[in-house]
C-alpha cells in the first residue's frame, strides 16, 4: 500500500512539475516580434524568414480564424502581442472598435500604402488587395453574358450559381458594398435573387465552387481572384481552373469589389520598434513582390508589379468605395442574409 | 487511520449523519468545481449584458431554424448512437459468433476519427464531383444533376449520419463495460426463470446498464451540440453556428452568450429529466464478477447478421474515411512531410496526457465527493463543472480567457504596486492554461465515466471500510480505486483521445509557434488544402489508435475470468 501511495505521489509531482515548467516557460526576450494572425502561418513563413534574414528579428505567430481580438482585449496591458494580421477589412475594423490597436505613421509606410488602403490615423495598413469576382464556365457561359454583380440576380441564372456560405466574411463584405451602392432595400432584393438562382445549398470553400463548375453542377461562381493562381499550381485542381474563365464585374461602372488583408500594431505592443520594422518590411518592395508571386494577390504598394499570371488576367477597375464603409455595413448585411434565409 | 468511531447501528442513520457533518471533501469538491466552472460562469456573466435588440431579429428570422436543426441533430445522433452502441455492445459481450474477438476492440476505432475529418472525407467521396456520383453518372450515362436523385451529403441528415458513426463508441464503450461488470448471477436468475436472451436483455441487462448508456448518449449528444466544424462545413445552421455567427460575425457577445446559455439550459434539462426518471432506483450489484458471462451461441444466418452488424459501423466510421486520408497521404507524401509534423505530434501528446491526468484527478475527487455527501451544493457544483462539454469550443475558450487573464493581470498589478516588478501574463497563453481549458471542456468525460463506475459499487463497501476505521481518502485509495481500475483508465483514455482531436480552444489559447496535430490540419484545410493536411490527419487517427487498443484490453481485463482465459474458457458459460 505504501508503495502504491509513493507511485501516486511521484505521478502527481511529475505532473505538477510539468505544469509549473510550462507556466514559467520564458515568453522570450531579445529581438523578436509577436503576431496574432487570422492568416495561415505557412503562407506567411517565407515572408517572415526573409524579414529575419534582413533584420535578425524573429517572428512568433499564433494563428486562429476567430477570437484573437477577444484574446488581445482580455490580455490588456500585459498582452505579449505586437501585431495583428487579418484577411479582411471587417476584422481590422473590429480591432479598431475594440481599442486594441495603436496609430503609427512613418514616411515609409505612407509611401508604401496608398491612402484608400490604410486607416486615416494609421491604426491599420493594407498588405494585399483581393478582388471578389465571377468565375464562369468556359463551356456553358459565353463571354459577355455576365458583366455585373447586379445581373446575377436575374432569372436567367436560375439554378446556375454556386457560392460558399453567406456567413463567410468575403460574402458579407460583398453585400455590405452592395448596400453602400444601392441601399438596403435593393441589396435585399439582390440577395433574394441570388439565393433563388443557387444551383445548390451554399457549401464548401471558394475552390469547391470552381470544382462544382468543372463537374457541371453549376455555371457561375463568386470566388476570390487569387484562387485561380492557387488552383493552377495543383495538379488535380488545375483541371478545375481550366474549366473556367474570370470576369471582373462592373468594369463600365463602379468596378469590381475588392477587400484587403492587412495588419495593425497592438496598443500595448512590448516590441513596438520591431513591429514597426515588420510592418515597413511587409509593405516594402521585397515582401510585396513575394505576396504577388506566391499568393497571386494584388500588391498594395503601387511600385510593385503584378505577377505574370495575375497580369495575364488583365488590368481591372476596382471599386473605390471606402473600406470603412464596407466594414460599417457588415451587421446590416448579415441581417439581410438572415431575413432572406441565405444559409 | 486510527480514528475511533462507533460502528453504525443501521445503514440509513449513518447516511444522514454523513450529510450533516461538514466534511473536507465537500469543501474541496466545491472549490475545485468552482474553478472548473469559472469559464462557463464567465460566459453566463456576459449573457447578462444587453443584446441590443438582436433577439427580435433572430426570432423573426433564423431562430426557428437553429432550434429545429439542433433538436434534429441531438435526437438523430442520440437515437443513432443508442442503436449502434448498445446493439453492438450486446452482440460482442453476450453472443458468440465468428470475428467477435476482433470486433470487441475494433468497434472502438471510430473514436479515433475526428468528426470534422469524417465529414471532409465523406464529402470528398459522395459529393456531385466525387468518385461515387461520377461512377453512378458514368454507369447510367447521365450528364447533369437534374437527371437523377442522390442524397445531399451536406445536410442535416449527413451531419447526423457521420456524427453517429464516429460518436457511437462512447455508448458502446460504457455499455460494454457495464455489461461486463454485471453479475452473472442476475442473468442466470433471469434465464432460470425462463427468460430468453431477448427478454433477459430487455428486462435485466439493459436496465442495469442504463446509467452507463445514458452517460454515453449524453456525451455523444453534447459533442454533437458543441460541434462547429462539421455543421459549418455542411451549412446546417444549428445553435452553435448561430452563436459563432452572432459573436464573431455580428460582434455581439451578449447575444451570443445568451444563445449559449439557452443551449446549456437545454442540456441541463435533459440531464435533470433523466435523473428524475430513475431517481428511485439503485443500480449496484453485490459481486460475482469472477465468473465469465454466459455466451449465446449464434448459428449460421444469425451469426452472419451479427457479423455484418458489427462490421458496418467499423467500415463506415473508420475504414472508409481512414482510407480517404490514407490515399491523400500517399499521394502527397513527398511534398507535405516536414519537421513541423513531429513537433505538432509531440505537442498533441503532451497537452492531451496532461489533460487526461488532471481530468482523472479532478473527476475522481468530484465523483467521490458526490458519493460522500450528496448535499445540494456539491451536487450543483459538480453538474455545472461538467457542463463545459456542451459549450461550443470557441465560446468556452473566451470563457477560459476571462478568468485566466483577470488573475494574471491582478497578480501583475499587485506585484507592480508592491515591488515595482511586472510579472506579465503567467497563465494565459501557456500550456498550463491550455491544459486547464482541456480539463474544463472534457471533465464530463472523466467525471461521467467515474461517477457511473462508483454508483455500481455498493455503499456497504464504504460502510465496511469506514467502520473499520478507514478515512474517506484511504477508502477511495484502497477500496474503490482497485475496483474501478478499468474505469479510471477508460476515463483517462477518453480525455486523451478527445484531447488529440481538440481544435477550437487550442487555436485560440495556445502559446506562440505552438502547433498540435489538429491545428496543423486546420491550418491547411482552412486554406483549402485537404490533401496536404492528410498526413497530419492520419497521425491524429493513428495516435488515437493506441489508447483505443489499451482501452479495449482494460475493459476486457475488468472481467478477469473472461479475458485472461480467452475464447475457450468463455465457452463454458455458453448456454
Amino acid at each position: 500500500m505504501v508503495r502504491h501511495r509513493r507511485h501516486g505521489c511521484t505521478a502527481v509531482s511529475v505532473l505538477v512539475a510539468l505544469l509549473v515548467a510550462a507556466a514559467i516557460a520564458p515568453p522570450g526576450r531579445g529581438a523578436e516580434v509577436n503576431v496574432y494572425s487570422y492568416r495561415q502561418p505557412f503562407l506567411l513563413k517565407p515572408l517572415f524568414e526573409a524579414f529575419q534574414r534582413e533584420t535578425e528579428i524573429k517572428v512568433n505567430v499564433v494563428f486562429a480564424r476567430r477570437g484573437m481580438i477577444e484574446r488581445l482585449k482580455q490580455e490588456g496591458r500585459n498582452s505579449p502581442a505586437d501585431m495583428i494580421f487579418t484577411v479582411d477589412i471587417g476584422r481590422l475594423s473590429d480591432a479598431v472598435e475594440a481599442g486594441v490597436l495603436q496609430g503609427v505613421r512613418t514616411p515609409r509606410l505612407l509611401a508604401n500604402v496608398p491612402p484608400q488602403y490604410r486607416h486615416p490615423d494609421g491604426l491599420w495598413y493594407g498588405l494585399t488587395v483581393r478582388a471578389r469576382i465571377v468565375y464562369a464556365s468556359k463551356a456553358r457561359v459565353k463571354p459577355g453574358e455576365v458583366t455585373t454583380y447586379e445581373e446575377l440576380a436575374s432569372a436567367k441564372w436560375k439554378g446556375r450559381i454556386c457560392t460558399r456560405s453567406s456567413q463567410h466574411v468575403y460574402n458579407v463584405a460583398l453585400l455590405a458594398a452592395m448596400i453602400a451602392h444601392h441601399g438596403e432595400q435593393k441589396a435585399e432584393q439582390w440577395a433574394r435573387g441570388i439565393k433563388g438562382n443557387l444551383a445548390r445549398k451554399p457549401q464548401g470553400n471558394d475552390r469547391a465552387q470552381v470544382k462544382a463548375i468543372e463537374a457541371g453542377e453549376c455555371d457561375i461562381a463568386l470566388v476570390n481572384s487569387y484562387y485561380m493562381g492557387k488552383m493552377l499550381q495543383d495538379k488535380e485542381q488545375s483541371q478545375w481552373a481550366k474549366a473556367v474563365y474570370l470576369v471582373f464585374p462592373n468594369q463600365n461602372g463602379r468596378g469590381a469589389h475588392v477587400n484587403i488583408s492587412g495588419a495593425g500594431i497592438a496598443r500595448h505592443a512590448p516590441h513596438r520598434k520591431q513591429a514597426l520594422a515588420l510592418l515597413e518590411f511587409l509593405t516594402g518592395e521585397l515582401a510585396q513582390r513575394m505576396y504577388a508571386e506566391q499568393n497571386f494577390e494584388y500588391p498594395v504598394n503601387p511600385r510593385v508589379a503584378w505577377s505574370e499570371l495575375v497580369a495575364s488576367w488583365g488590368r481591372f477597375k476596382a471599386d473605390p468605395l471606402s473600406l470603412e464603409v464596407i466594414a460599417r455595413n457588415r451587421a446590416k448585411a448579415i441581417r439581410i442574409y438572415d431575413r432572406v434565409g441565405f444559409p | 487511520m486510527h480514528s475511533i468511531q462507533p460502528p453504525p447501528l443501521a445503514y440509513p442513520v449513518r447516511r444522514r449523519i454523513y450529510l450533516r457533518l461538514p466534511n473536507r471533501w465537500a469543501v474541496g469538491v466545491v472549490l475545485i468545481a468552482a474553478v472548473v466552472a469559472g469559464p462557463v460562469l464567465a460566459v453566463m456573466a456576459i449573457a447578462l449584458q444587453s443584446s441590443q435588440g438582436l433577439w427580435a431579429h433572430l426570432a423573426s428570422t433564423v431562430l426557428a431554424g437553429y432550434v429545429f436543426n439542433t433538436l434534429g441533430l441531438a435526437l438523430g445522433v442520440g437515437v443513432g448512437v443508442v442503436v449502434i452502441g448498445v446493439g453492438t455492445a450486446w452482440l460482442v459481450t453476450m453472443c458468440r459468433f465468428p470475428g467477435r474477438w476482433v470486433f470487441q476492440w475494433a468497434l472502438l476505432l471510430p473514436l479515433a476519427m475526428p468528426t470534422y475529418l469524417a465529414a471532409y472525407a465523406y464529402t470528398d467521396l459522395l459529393e456531385f464531383a466525387g468518385p461515387v456520383q461520377g461512377w453512378v453518372r458514368a454507369l447510367f450515362g447521365w450528364q447533369s444533376k437534374a437527371e437523377y436523385w442522390f442524397p445531399e451529403v451536406r445536410s442535416l441528415g449527413g451531419a447526423i449520419a457521420f456524427m453517429t458513426l464516429v460518436l457511437y463508441p462512447y455508448v458502446y464503450l460504457l455499455c460494454r463495460a457495464s455489461l461486463l461488470e454485471q453479475s452473472v448471477g442476475v442473468l442466470e436468475a433471469a434465464r432460470s426463470l425462463g427468460q430468453g436472451p431477448w427478454r433477459s436483455f430487455c428486462s435485466v441487462a439493459l436496465p442495469l446498464a442504463r446509467p452507463a448508456i445514458v452517460i454515453g448518449v449524453l456525451l455523444a449528444v453534447m459533442e454533437s451540440l458543441n460541434d462547429f466544424g462539421t455543421v459549418e462545413y455542411f451549412a446546417v445552421p444549428t445553435f452553435t453556428v448561430g452563436i459563432y455567427r452572432v459573436w464573431f460575425g455580428m460582434n455581439n457577445a451578449p447575444a451570443a452568450a445568451q444563445l449559449a446559455t439557452v443551449l446549456l439550459t437545454f442540456v441541463i434539462v435533459l440531464i435533470w429529466l433523466e435523473r428524475t426518471a430513475r431517481r428511485s432506483r439503485r443500480f449496484h450489484t453485490a459481486s460475482g464478477k469472477g465468473r465469465p458471462l454466459p455466451g449465446y451461441e449464434l448459428r449460421a444466418p444469425l451469426a452472419g447478421l451479427a457479423f455484418a452488424a458489427c462490421l458496418a459501423p467499423i467500415l463506415l466510421g473508420f475504414l472508409l474515411p481512414g482510407g480517404v486520408l490514407l490515399r491523400y497521404s500517399l499521394a502527397t507524401l513527398g511534398k507535405s512531410l516536414h519537421v513541423g509534423l513531429a513537433t505538432a505530434m509531440a505537442n498533441s501528446l503532451l497537452v492531451s496526457s496532461l489533460a487526461a491526468t488532471t481530468a482523472i484527478a479532478v473527476g475522481l475527487s468530484m465523483a467521490y465527493g458526490l458519493r460522500l455527501g450528496s448535499g445540494g451544493l456539491v451536487r450543483a457544483a459538480t453538474r455545472i463543472a461538467s457542463i463545459g462539454y456542451a459549450v461550443p469550443g470557441a465560446v468556452l475558450a473566451i470563457g477560459v480567457l476571462i478568468p485566466a487573464t483577470r488573475l494574471d493581470n491582478a497578480v501583475d498589478a499587485f506585484m507592480r504596486d508592491a515591488f515595482g516588478i511586472s510579472t506579465g501574463l503567467l497563465l494565459s497563453g501557456t500550456v498550463a492554461a491550455l491544459t486547464f481549458a482541456y480539463v474544463v471542456r472534457f471533465l464530463a468525460l472523466s467525471f461521467g465515466t467515474l461517477e457511473a463506475s462508483l454508483t455500481k459499487i455498493t455503499p456497504r463497501m464504504d460502510d465496511a471500510a469506514r467502520s473499520l476505521g478507514s478515512r474517506p481518502a484511504a477508502t477511495l485509495w484502497r477500496v474503490h480505486l482497485p475496483l474501478m481500475r478499468g474505469s479510471v483508465l477508460t476515463a483517462g483514455m477518453l480525455v486523451f483521445v478527445d484531447g488529440m482531436k481538440e481544435l477550437p480552444m487550442t487555436l485560440m489559447l495556445r502559446p506562440f509557434n505552438f502547433d498540435t496535430l489538429a491545428t496543423y490540419v486546420y491550418e491547411r484545410v482552412s486554406y483549402e488544402l485537404f490533401p496536404e493536411a492528410a498526413p497530419a490527419a492520419l497521425a491524429i487517427v493513428l495516435a488515437g489508435l493506441l489508447p483505443v487498443i489499451v482501452l479495449s484490453r482494460s475493459i476486457a481485463g475488468a472481467r478477469p475470468g473472461a479475458a485472461a482465459a480467452g475464447p475457450r474458457s468463455a465457452s463454458r458459460g455458453a448456454g
